[in-house]
C-alpha cells in the first residue's frame, strides 16, 4: 500500500541569465528559504534531502551534492543525488515522493539547480569523442531534425511553433520569477528571430539560466498539519528507453507515451483532456508542445498542433499549457523540470499569482531528458483523492 | 583478436565561480593577505568561513581574522607533486588550525622533508608575491621557526589542472569586505583539465578499421534482423549480441536533418552546415553525417545522397574518412518508405 503524500510548500529563484551575487549554495538557498517559509517548516523539521542537477561537466563541480550538504541542512539526514540529464527536476520530485509514499520519511526536501552561467552548457553537450564526425551541436542540434519530422509527419503549418513561443513568452511576463518576460512579443517577431538550428528559430528556443527550485513533500499528518493548502501527489511516473535504435520513435517516444499511460491509470484519469485543468510540460523547443500533446495524450496522433492553434492551450483556455512561461522562459537545466512539478503544484494549491489558472483542481507536471529517453511526470491535485 | 582502437580525449574549460557574500569577503582578504574565518552559532570559529552555519543553517553573523599563524593537526607527505599542486617539490599536505580557529583549512607545508614534519608544529603562511584573491595567494605554509623565505612563483603558475586550483580573480561589484580600498574579488575562474584516453568496443574499432579500407560495415541482430552501423556489439532492442557483419553501401537517403546556423566554442565544422541523419541502403539505423554538394535549402527529407570520401591517403580509422555526403541525383526516396525511421 502507498502511504498519502502532498506538496507542502514550493520556491524557485529569480532566473536570470547570470547571477554573481550568489554562490551555487546560495542559488540553492534561496530556493529552499522561500519553500520552507511556504511550508511555514524549517530545515530541522526536514528528514531527508534529495538533490537534483544535470551534469556536472556544466559547473565543472564534481559530485556538487557533498559540498552542499551543509547549505541544504542534510547533515545527519540521508541526501541522496538523482541523475537523469533534462529531466533530473522531474525524476528528483519522484524521487523524493516515493520516499514519503513508502513511508521512509515524513517530510523530505528536494532540490534542484543549474548555473549555467559558471559554463557553457552547448560546449559540454558537443564535445565529439575520437573517431566521430564533429558534428554535434548542443540540444538544439539534436532536437531540430526531429521537430522536422514531426511538422512533416503531422502536416503542421509554420507558424504553429511561433504560436507557443508568443504564448509562453507572454506566460513569462505574468512570472515575477521568470528569466525571459516578454510581454510584447508577437507572432511577427517570432517569425523575424534568426533561424538557429533550421526550422528552430531563436526565439522559439530556451534560454540560459541560473536557477533553482525546492519543493517540501510531506506524509498525511504533515499535509494536515498545514497553515496552507496543499497539493495532493495523485500519480508518479517515470520512464526510459535508449537514446537511438532501431525503431525508435524520435517524434512520439514510446518511454514518454508509456509513462503517460501508467500515470493516468495512477491517478485514476481516462480522459487528460477533460480532467486535467493546467499542465507544466517540459517544452524547450516550441514545436515540442504540440509533440508532447500527443505523446502524453491530451490529442490524437497528428493533431496535438490543432489543438494549440485553436488557442485552447492558452490561459484562459481549455487546457492552459506552461502558465508560468514554462522552459522557453527559464531553463536553469537541472531545475527545469522540478520547476514544472512545482508550478502545477502551485496552481492547485492556489499559489500562481498572476498566472493562476482559475479553478485549476488537478494538474499535470512533466519532465523530459537526454535525447528523449527519460520521462518523469506526476499529477497534482486539491484534494487527496 | 586485435586490440580495439584507443585515442587521447583532452578537454578544458575555465568555469567561472561566484563567490557568493561570504566567499567574496574571504577571497578579498587573501588578497589583502589576511585570513577570515566565520563564527558559528555554537562558537566555534570556521576557516574558510561557512557560507551556511551547520548548526543554525543561517549565513554567518559575523566573520572575524584568524592566524596568520596556526598548528598543524595531521599532514601527509607528498614525494612527488604533479601538475597543479602548490610546490613542484616534496611537500605536506596539512590541515592547519590557524590561531583564533577551531576547525583545520587544508593547504601545503614547504616541510624540507618528512622528517622534519610533526603534528603540533607552528606554521605561518608564506603569501605569493602578487595576490589577486584567491586561496593560492597563500603560496603555502612554511615552519613558523625557520628564517621567513621570498615567495617562489607566481599564483598563476600554481594554479592550473584540477578543480580546486584556481587561476584568476575577477574583481566584481559587491561592495563589502573590501579592505583598504582594494578591490572586492566576487568571482575565481576555476581552468578545469581533463585528459582521457578513450577506448572505442571492439566493434566500433572493426567498423573504423574497415573504413580505412573504404569499406562500411553494420552487425545484424539475430533476432530482430536489425541492421546496426556502426555496430554496437549488442541489440539494444533484444539485448542479444550481434555477430553477423554486414557490409553496406555508401549511399542512401536523408531521413531528417536541419541546418547549423548557430557558432559556439569547439565548433570544428564552419556554419551554415546540413547535419543530417543517413540511412545507408540496407541498414535500419541513420546516423549524422554532414550534407554538401548543393545548398542547405536544396536538402530535403527522402533525398538520396551518397558519401564523398576523402582521397585514400588520407584515410584513417575514423568515420571523416567520409568528407561529407552528396545529392546523387536520384529521385526522392517516398516518405512512406522511411516514415518508421523518424
Amino acid at each position: 500500500m502507498k502511504h498519502r503524500a502532498a506538496v507542502l510548500g514550493t520556491g524557485q529563484t529569480q532566473h536570470r541569465s547570470k547571477r554573481p551575487d550568489v554562490s551555487i549554495a546560495g542559488l540553492c538557498r534561496e530556493a529552499v528559504d522561500r519553500a520552507l517559509a511556504d511550508a511555514g517548516l524549517g530545515l530541522a523539521d526536514i528528514d531527508a534531502v534529495v538533490v537534483g542537477k544535470a551534469p556536472d561537466l556544466f559547473e565543472g563541480v564534481m559530485m556538487p551534492e557533498l559540498y552542499l550538504a551543509d547549505a541544504l541542512g542534510a547533515v545527519g539526514k540521508p541526501l541522496l543525488r538523482v541523475h537523469t540529464a533534462g529531466s533530473v527536476g522531474g525524476a528528483t520530485g519522484n524521487v523524493a515522493a516515493s520516499l514519503v509514499q513508502a513511508g521512509v520519511h515524513r517530510r523530505v526536501l528536494a532540490v534542484a539547480f543549474e548555473k549555467q552561467s559558471e559554463s557553457n552548457a552547448m560546449w559540454a553537450l558537443s564535445i565529439a569523442p575520437p573517431f566521430s564526425m564533429p558534428l554535434l551541436a548542443g540540444a538544439g542540434g539534436y532536437f531540430a531534425p526531429h521537430v522536422r519530422a514531426y511538422i512533416r509527419r503531422s502536416g503542421a503549418p509554420e507558424h504553429v511553433g511561433a504560436m507557443v513561443a508568443v504564448k509562453d513568452r507572454r506566460n513569462g511576463a505574468r512570472n515575477q520569477y521568470a528569466h525571459l518576460r516578454q510581454p510584447d512579443i508577437t507572432l511577427e517577431s517570432v517569425q523575424a528571430s534568426p533561424m538557429l538550428w533550421d526550422p528552430v528559430r531563436y526565439d522559439e528556443t530556451c534560454p540560459s539560466s541560473d536557477g533553482a527550485c525546492a519543493v517540501v513533500i510531506g506524509d498525511q499528518s504533515a499535509a494536515e498539519a498545514a497553515a496552507g493548502p496543499v497539493a495532493w501527489i495523485r500519480a508518479t511516473s517515470m520512464r526510459t528507453e535508449p537514446t537511438m535504435f532501431a525503431g525508435k520513435d524520435h517524434v512520439n517516444p514510446r518511454a514518454g507515451a508509456d509513462a503517460a499511460a501508467a500515470l493516468w491509470q495512477q491517478a485514476g484519469i481516462t480522459d487528460p483532456r477533460g480532467q486535467i485543468d493546467v499542465a507544466e510540460i517540459y517544452v524547450p523547443f516550441s514545436w515540442f508542445e504540440p509533440m508532447w500533446l500527443e505523446n502524453l495524450g491530451f490529442a490524437e496522433q497528428g493533431k496535438g498542433w490543432q489543438l494549440t492553434e485553436s488557442g485552447e492551450t492558452e490561459i484562459g483556455g481549455s487546457i492552459p499549457i506552461n502558465p508560468s512561461g514554462g522552459v522557453l522562459c527559464s531553463n536553469p537545466i537541472g531545475a527545469s523540470g522540478l520547476l514544472r512539478f512545482a508550478e502545477s503544484a502551485m496552481q492547485v494549491m492556489g499559489k500562481a499569482g498572476d498566472h493562476q489558472v482559475a479553478g485549476a483542481r488537478t494538474a499535470l507536471g512533466h519532465a523530459y531528458g537526454g535525447g528523449s529517453q527519460y520521462f518523469s511526470m506526476w499529477v497534482v491535485a486539491d484534494t487527496p483523492d | 583478436m586485435t586490440a580495439p582502437l584507443s585515442a587521447p580525449l583532452e578537454i578544458s574549460f575555465d568555469y567561472t565561480r561566484s563567490l557568493g557574500p561570504v566567499l567574496a569577503k574571504f577571497m578579498t582578504a587573501l588578497a589583502d593577505r589576511r585570513i577570515l574565518g566565520s563564527r558559528g552559532s555554537d562558537g566555534r570559529v570556521h576557516v574558510p568561513p561557512a557560507e551556511f552555519d551547520p548548526v543554525s543553517f543561517a549565513p554567518p553573523a559575523e566573520l572575524i581574522e584568524v592566524g596568520p599563524e596556526g598548528t598543524v593537526l595531521t599532514w601527509s607527505w607528498t614525494d612527488h607533486p604533479v601538475d597543479g599542486q602548490p610546490l613542484d617539490r616534496p611537500f605536506a599536505w596539512a590541515l592547519i588550525r590557524l590561531d583564533g580557529a577551531d576547525t583545520g583549512m587544508l593547504h601545503a607545508v614547504d616541510g624540507g622533508s618528512a622528517g622534519q614534519m610533526r603534528t603540533g608544529m607552528r606554521v605561518r603562511p608564506r603569501w605569493a608575491a602578487q595576490t589577486s584573491g584567491q586561496i593560492t595567494d597563500i603560496e603555502c605554509f612554511e615552519p613558523a621557526t625557520q628564517p621567513a623565505r621570498q615567495s617562489a612563483a607566481e599564483p598563476a603558475a600554481a594554479a592550473a589542472g584540477q578543480a580546486v586550483a584556481a587561476g584568476q580573480a575577477v574583481a566584481g561589484q559587491v561592495a563589502d569586505g573590501a579592505a583598504d580600498g582594494a578591490e572586492p574579488v566576487t568571482m575565481i575562474i576555476t581552468p578545469v583539465r581533463l585528459g582521457y584516453q578513450h577506448t572505442a568496443s571492439t566493434e566500433e574499432s572493426r567498423y573504423l578499421r574497415a573504413l580505412q579500407d573504404g569499406k562500411i560495415i553494420g552487425q545484424r541482430c539475430p533476432a530482430c534482423q536489425k541492421v546496426y552501423v556502426p555496430p554496437r556489439g549488442a541489440c539494444p532492442t533484444d539485448g542479444v549480441p550481434t555477430t553477423t557483419d554486414v557490409e553496406l553501401p555508401d549511399h542512401g537517403i536523408v531521413t531528417t536533418f536541419c541546418v547549423v546556423n548557430v557558432p559556439f566554442q569547439g565548433q570544428r565544422v564552419a556554419t551554415p552546415y546540413v547535419a543530417a541523419s543517413i540511412l545507408l541502403d540496407g541498414a535500419d539505423i541513420a546516423f549524422q553525417h554532414l550534407i554538401l554538394g548543393c545548398a542547405p535549402d536544396e536538402v530535403r527529407m527522402g533525398m538520396r545522397v551518397r558519401a564523398v570520401w576523402r582521397p585514400p591517403e588520407d584515410w584513417g580509422t575514423t568515420s571523416e574518412n567520409i568528407d561529407h555526403f552528396e545529392p546523387t541525383g536520384e529521385p526522392d526516396a517516398p516518405y512512406e518508405s522511411y516514415a518508421h525511421h523518424l
